[in-house]
Order: structure tokens, then sequence, then C-alpha cells
């Protein structure tokens, strides 16, 4: 007993000599709040698709995407460089939590506008929630008059719509994913065979290499597809490399289009039959 | 009986460790700025944490690095991920010593704090040039100092190595209030 409590009045005394860590107080006294994580992933489009990310309040992004042709057509075609579906993008940021974008893809000389509104972060310390979720939103209007002259598509005829939820999660600063539960709903289709509403399931990740490059993979599976078309799931590599405000994202896809009523339900490629198409998205943040 | 006695009496001296003489701050202010022909970056904190020990004449400062705040979400997006990596180094501390403490008074003293100084990990003896005024029960400190980025091994890519000074100018203010426990 007697040695406890020496111990105990040693404890004290070296307490009085020394006092306290000035920064153990500091630490006790800093104040606990959640943590917000950031940067799940870097662009706002994990590949083809849109990531979590939503630019900046009052934040305008331009976004200009190429997809090339197929890689398999040979050198007579220069795999692909050829042959290139174009699209141009604005995107703003409305607040910080809430996107708003308008895009023109050469393909099917396509419209389209989206709304992204972050609905959940992800955080840790206090309060901590495991993952994040967006909501998306688009509409697409395909002005290409690929339709018989008698048989005129009217606009609302060539209107698609995509809602999508983007749930992720920044596993470790180095690994992040994401599912995306995507429902296209096409007011015209080829044949009547063709579903209007199609259900996809979308999977991407991000793996950093280093600081400012990573390695990111996009799946998305369709399960209902057109018969049309021989339609496949759409699949994408891509390597994303960061500058000060740009972003590079260098890709390979069996899609040739970029955006999601489109690269979701209209893919015909065989990634691995060749059919890949090379891209890069690049943004300007201003 | 006794024991419990002689406990107490030790717990007593264990928690009546000089209340009265630590002063702390939770909002403390500290601003950087880089400046370069091309670009000019500025950054505030405003949640600073920063203790004084009026008898041990120490102060220690403790900096939450995600409490930084940029005019653009990008560039403090970037300083976190890429400069300060803040998911590994979440804080920045100083811990030092007032030298010439017993001089300071209600007039603005100059006075240096020597101590080390940890950004990003690293650590770094640092002689800091501040004013002290002790006004009633609050002890304000202010002051500017320089930080070469390549000490805290802050690397630089070169794409940007124009727009971000080579040297940090930082300036702080931080007002202290006696401590409760």
């Amino acid at each position: 007993m007697k040695k406890i409590i020496l111990t105990i009045f040693i404890l004290g005394i070296s307490n009085q000599f020394f006092g306290q860590d000035l920064l153990d107080i500091l630490d006790k006294e800093t104040p606990k709040t959640a943590n917000i994580v950031t940067a799940t992933f870097k662009g706002t489009r994990i590949l083809n698709g849109h990531s979590i990310e939503n630019r900046k309040d009052k934040e305008l992004e331009f976004i200009i995407s190429h997809r090339f042709g197929r890689i398999n057509l040979g050198f007579d075609e220069l795999f692909g460089l050829d042959q290139s579906n174009i699209r141009f993008a604005l995107e703003y940021g409305l607040n910080d939590n809430l996107t708003i974008g308008f895009g023109r893809s050469s393909f099917e000389k396509t419209y389209d506008s989206f709304l992204k509104y972050s609905l959940l972060k992800q955080k840790n310390g206090e309060n901590s929630f495991p993952f994040a979720v967006s909501l998306f939103g688009s509409v697409a209007v395909k002005t290409l008059k690929d339709y018989d002259p008698i048989d005129k598509r009217t606009f609302a005829e060539s209107l698609f719509y995509v809602g999508q939820v983007l749930i992720a999660r920044k596993v470790s600063p180095s690994f992040s994913y994401q599912l995306t539960p995507t429902y296209v709903h096409r007011n015209t289709v080829r044949i009547i065979a063709d579903p209007h509403d199609i259900f996809a399931l979308g999977l991407g990740t991000r793996i950093k290499l280093s600081k400012r490059v990573s390695f990111n993979s996009e799946y998305y599976v369709a399960f209902n597809e057109s018969q049309s078309i021989d339609a496949r799931n759409s699949l994408a590599f891509g390597i994303d490399i960061e500058t000060g405000g740009h972003v590079f994202q260098l890709i390979l896809s069996n899609a040739i289009t970029m955006i999601e009523k489109s690269f979701i339900t209209e893919s015909t490629g065989d990634f691995f039959g060749g059919d890949i198409h090379f891209g890069f998205n690049i943004s300007r943040t201003f | 009986m006794k024991t419990t006695y002689t406990f107490l009496i030790c717990f007593l001296f264990i928690y009546n460790t000089n209340s009265q003489e630590q002063y702390l701050t939770k909002n403390g202010v500290i601003k950087f700025f880089s400046s370069t022909p091309i670009e000019d970056i500025k950054a505030e904190n405003n949640q600073v944490l920063s203790i004084i020990d009026t008898s041990t004449k120490k102060m220690a400062i403790s900096i939450l690095i995600k409490s930084f705040l940029f005019e653009k979400a990008l560039m403090q997006e970037h300083f976190n991920e890429n400069y300060l990596e803040s998911d590994k180094f979440p804080k920045a501390t100083f811990k030092g010593d007032i030298l010439n403490f017993n001089k300071i008074g209600g007039l603005e003293t100059k006075c240096d704090v020597k101590g080390i100084i940890t950004i990003h990990g690293v650590s770094k003896e640092i002689v800091i040039p501040s004013i002290f005024t002790r006004i009633g029960n609050t002890i304000f400190v202010k002051g500017e100092f320089g930080l070469f980025l390549e000490d805290f091994s802050i690397k630089i890519p070169r794409l940007v190595v124009k727009k971000i000074a080579k040297e940090i100018k930082v300036t702080f203010e931080l007002n202290h209030k006696p401590y409760k426990k």
C-alpha cells in the first residue's frame, strides 16, 4: 500500500515540477468535429460516368472529351484516330453541393444537360458516416435526323432520361470505390422489342499510384438490353493525371460515347475482342 | 480510512497544478501568403489552439491543417491532398520557450519564442519574433515569420513551381484567456 501511495506522491510532485505537456492540453481541448472526407475521386467523372464529386460553389469547369474509333480498325484508320466523337461541356457549381451542366456530343448530335446533388458526405471522427451519396439526373436530346422523312421524330420523341444514385466510399487515401444504380428511360426505341426502361449498376474504382496520378476502372452492367443491337456492358480503364487546375484522364473503353444514356445502353464494342476506343477528358476549372 | 485520506490528498496534489498560470485560446488566427508574379495564394485558419504557461514560460500551438480556408476550393483540396497530406499529418504544432518573458507588460513587448515547429511530419528548430501584450487577464501575441517549403519536405511539382513561392509568409494573432480546466 505504502508503495502505491509513494508512487502517486511522486507522480503528483513530478506533475508539479514539469507540468502537463502543453501540447497534450491542446489535444484535449481540440473541438471534436466531424471530418468530411474529400477527394474521393479526382474529377467529376470516374471515366465515362459521373463520380460523386461536384464542382464547388461558383466554379465553372470546361470539359473537352474525345473518344476515337476502335483500335482494332488497324493502320488504315490509324488505329481509330481517324474517327472521333467529341463532347464539349460547361459545368457550373450553383453551390458546393449542386452542379449543373450542359454538353454537346458530336455522336448523333446529342445535347445533354444534368443536375448533380451531393446528398450525404462521408465523414470520420465524431458523427462518422461510412459513405457519400450523390443524386444525378440528366436529360439528353438526340438531334441527328436518322429517321425516315415521313416518320419525323418530335422533340419529345428524341428525349432520353437518366437517373442515378452515386454511392461512394474512400476506403483509404489511395483507394476509393463507387456503386452506381442507374435507370435510363428512352422515349423512342428502334424496335418494339427494345425496352424503354433500362436498369443498370455501375462499379467504379480509383487506385492512387502517386500523389497526382491514379488508375481508374469503371464497369456498368445492364440488367436488360436492347434487342436491336448487340448491346454489351461498358468497361473502361484509365489514368487520371492532375496538374494544378487541370485533370487529364486518358481512357480505354469499349464505348465511343460519353453520356450515360449512350454508353450504358448503346455500347456494342467487345473490349477483349479489341473493340477499344482510346479517349481523353480534359477539364479546366475557372 | 487513513489511506483514503492520503489518496485524496495525493489527488489534490495532482489536480491542483497552477490552473491560473495557463492561458489558452481556441480561436487564434494564422494566415499564410505565397506571392509570385503569376499568382498570389493565401489561406486563413481561425481555429488555432494556443496555450501559454506563465510559470514555466512555455508556449504551445496546435493547428489543424484541414481548417485552413482558401479562396479557391480546388487549391484547398490540393493543399490538403498533395502538399500537406493532411490525412497522414493532420496537425502542425509548435512548442517552445518564451525568451525574456519577465519583461512582458501592458505595452507591446517584443519577445522571441524559441522552439520546435512540426509541419508535414518534419520538425525544425525556429525562433519566432513575436509581440506580446498583457492586459488584465489576457495575453495577446502576434507576429510574422517566413517558412521555406523545402525545409518541411513539401515538394512542388515542376509545372506549378512558378506559381508557389519558395518562402511562405506566416502571420499569427493569438488572444489567450485564463485556462479553466
